[in-house]
């Protein structure tokens, strides 16, 4: 039984179709990257996984639960980090963890704090109150709060949004120790790097559907080929080259000043110019190409 | 799951505890200062001038009992419905609790009671601070507290479910102002309603405030049959608020 199956899910608000027939499963133990522009619904679908929206058609179960009706014996067993910073910001540190251990009915609460605090580093830090952490500490003690219960699913909603890469690199080891243990995890991000760093598998949302799944190399493969060639150059010669590309079939895409020929090796005399640089293809390129969107 | 568990309510009160030790001093300090202030100003200046007996009683006497029911709605419905507010709009700790296993009616249930048990006990200040003014003791006096927490808990309700029905903090001049003000003021505590109009009279007894100042005066002197009536009243009341509040807090939460 797959931790997660969500089949045909539709969530309206109002005009906004948020989600919009959604299948997805995900295996156990696996880490899924769902990856995806801001606003393609990865949020509203982190909701509905703990009943805190209700779908408006499809059927959903988390860990063999239906979903509403058993959305709490759901959410006793996953752990939840939300995109927002939602910590108790005039309570301490082992305090914000102490109520997360007695909401997820743990027995031994000390223990589980300390657990949390050791994970999160913020052993030296524990009396103090959560105004006085930096921005990563913070995520790193959102983290731990929806580990007190050792839970078998994780919901990670972004959870490096808005930092500093360096500490992102920090909050990526934690989930890699996770991952190690054999968790299950769900993560958003519309970070590429982020989910090509951690994701067993890669689900490309948009417009709230799934449009692409696959191991990140086999993504890639299948819908970027083995090459790609960025050129640099002034406008009036960017639109020649492309001009070029695309009459042989390619797929041009910019990529920030530059454009970027998708599947190069394939091409024919002339058309990829002397100084294209040439690269491996990469999840960045299925992404813009699958999306329309520009990388972040 | 069973509905109500214990042990969510517990955990979501005990985050209450723990923020409670942030700001203890302060609410506390007001608690008490404020009875003091009040049967200062009206008890020894009114009392000592312009009024003599008010209802057989002397007037700090009157105005100390009914301060019962000030000190509870303005450690209920005020603290309920900016915390409420607060909790879901700006801070999202309704949020983060909802992702636990906790539902909305054990949340609502969990802040009311916190609510209530505060107000229980910092409702009963004025009688105590009356007391140093020269009011009697009475056994009936220790029934207060329970009085003070079951009208703390239908006015916690009330705050909750205001808070899940405004779009914007503001809002709240209006239920202060258009609610609050008159119950608090046509309750009976700094003057007898018998000297209102009879439609004010009437309005009146469907104003739990009245009912608990008068619960709280009979208390002090004296209970009557008709009491239970009155505690009967505060229990529909509160029951009443408290599914309002559930109600609408989870068309609020959930999406
Ligand atoms: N509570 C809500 N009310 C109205 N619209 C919403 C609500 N939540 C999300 N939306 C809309 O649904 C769409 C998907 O949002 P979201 O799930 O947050 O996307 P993502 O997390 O991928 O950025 C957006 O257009 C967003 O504005
Ligand atoms: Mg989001």
């Amino acid at each position: 039984m797959p931790a997660i199956e969500l089949k045909g899910v539709v969530k309206r608000f109002g005009e906004i179709t948020a989600v919009d027939g959604l299948d997805l499963d995900v295996p156990r133990g696996i880490c899924l990257g769902l990856l995806g522009p801001n606003g393609a619904g990865k949020s509203t679908t982190m909701r509905l996984l703990t009943g805190q929206a209700i779908a408006d058609e499809g059927s959903l179960r988390v860990l063999g639960h239906e979903l509403p009706a058993e959305a709490k014996e759901a959410r006793a067993e996953m752990g939840v980090v939300p995109q927002l910073d939602n910590l108790d910001v005039d309570v301490s540190v082992q305090d914000n963890l102490a109520v997360f251990a007695r909401l997820y009915r743990v027995k031994d609460v000390r223990a589980a704090v300390d657990r949390g605090l050791e994970l999160a580093r913020l052993s030296d830090r524990r009396t103090d109150s959560v105004e006085q952490l930096s921005g990563g500490m913070r995520r790193r003690l959102l983290l731990a709060r929806g580990l007190m219960h050792e839970p078998d699913l994780m919901l990670l909603d972004e959870p490096t949004v808005g930092l500093d890469p360096q500490i992102r690199t920090q909050l990526w080891s934690l989930v890699d120790l996770l991952r190690s243990q054999g968790v299950t995890i769900l993560m958003s991000t519309h970070y590429i790097e982020e989910a090509q760093r951690l994701a067993d598998e890669v689900a490309v949302m948009t417009h709230g559907k799934i449009i692409a799944r696959g191991r990140p190399d086999e993504l890639i493969a299948k819908h970027a080929g083995r090459e790609t060639a960025e050129v640099y150059a002034p406008p009036a010669r960017l639109a020649e080259v492309r001009a070029v590309a695309e009459a042989q079939g390619l797929t041009v895409r910019p990529a920030g000043p530059a454009i970027a020929i998708v599947g190069s090796e394939r091409a024919s005399d002339g058309a990829i110019p002397p100084e294209a640089i040439r690269r491996a293809a990469s999840l960045e390129d299925v992404f813009v190409l699958l999306t329309g969107e520009e990388a972040e | 799951m069973r509905r109500l568990e214990p042990a969510a309510i517990a955990g979501v009160m005990s985050r209450e505890v723990a923020n409670f030790r942030s700001y203890w001093k302060s609410t506390t300090f007001s608690s008490v200062l404020e009875p003091v202030i009040y049967l200062l100003a009206f008890g020894l200046g009114l009392g000592s001038t312009i009024v003599d007996k008010v209802e057989g009683l002397d007037y700090v006497e009157f105005v100390g009992t009914g301060m019962v029911a000030t000190a509870v709605i303005f450690s209920s419905a005020l603290p309920a419905m900016f915390g409420a507010f607060v909790k879901e709009r700006f801070q999202r700790t309704y949020d983060a609790i909802l992702a636990a296993p906790v539902d909305v009616e054990e949340l609502v249930t969990a802040e009311m009671l916190w609510i209530g048990l505060r107000s229980g006990i910092y409702g009963s200040f004025p009688l105590i601070v009356s007391m140093l003014f020269g009011l009697d003791p009475a056994p009936g006096m220790l029934l207060v507290p329970l009085f003070a927490f079951i009208t703390a808990l239908g006015f916690a309700g009330f705050g909750i479910a205001t808070a899940a029905s405004v779009a914007k903090i503001d809002q709240f001049s209006y239920v202060t102002t258009l609610v609050i003000t008159p119950l608090f003021l046509v309750a009976g505590t700094f003057f007898p309603i018998d000297q209102l109009p009879e439609g004010f009279q009437v309005a009146a007894q469907f104003n739990p405030l009245h009912q608990l100042v008068v619960l709280v005066r009979h208390a002090c002197f004296g209970f009557e049959a008709t009491d239970l009536l009155r505690v009967g009243g505060l229990i529909v009341f509160t029951v009443v608020l408290w599914r309002e509040a559930v109600r609408r807090m989870s068309k609020r939460l959930i999406d």
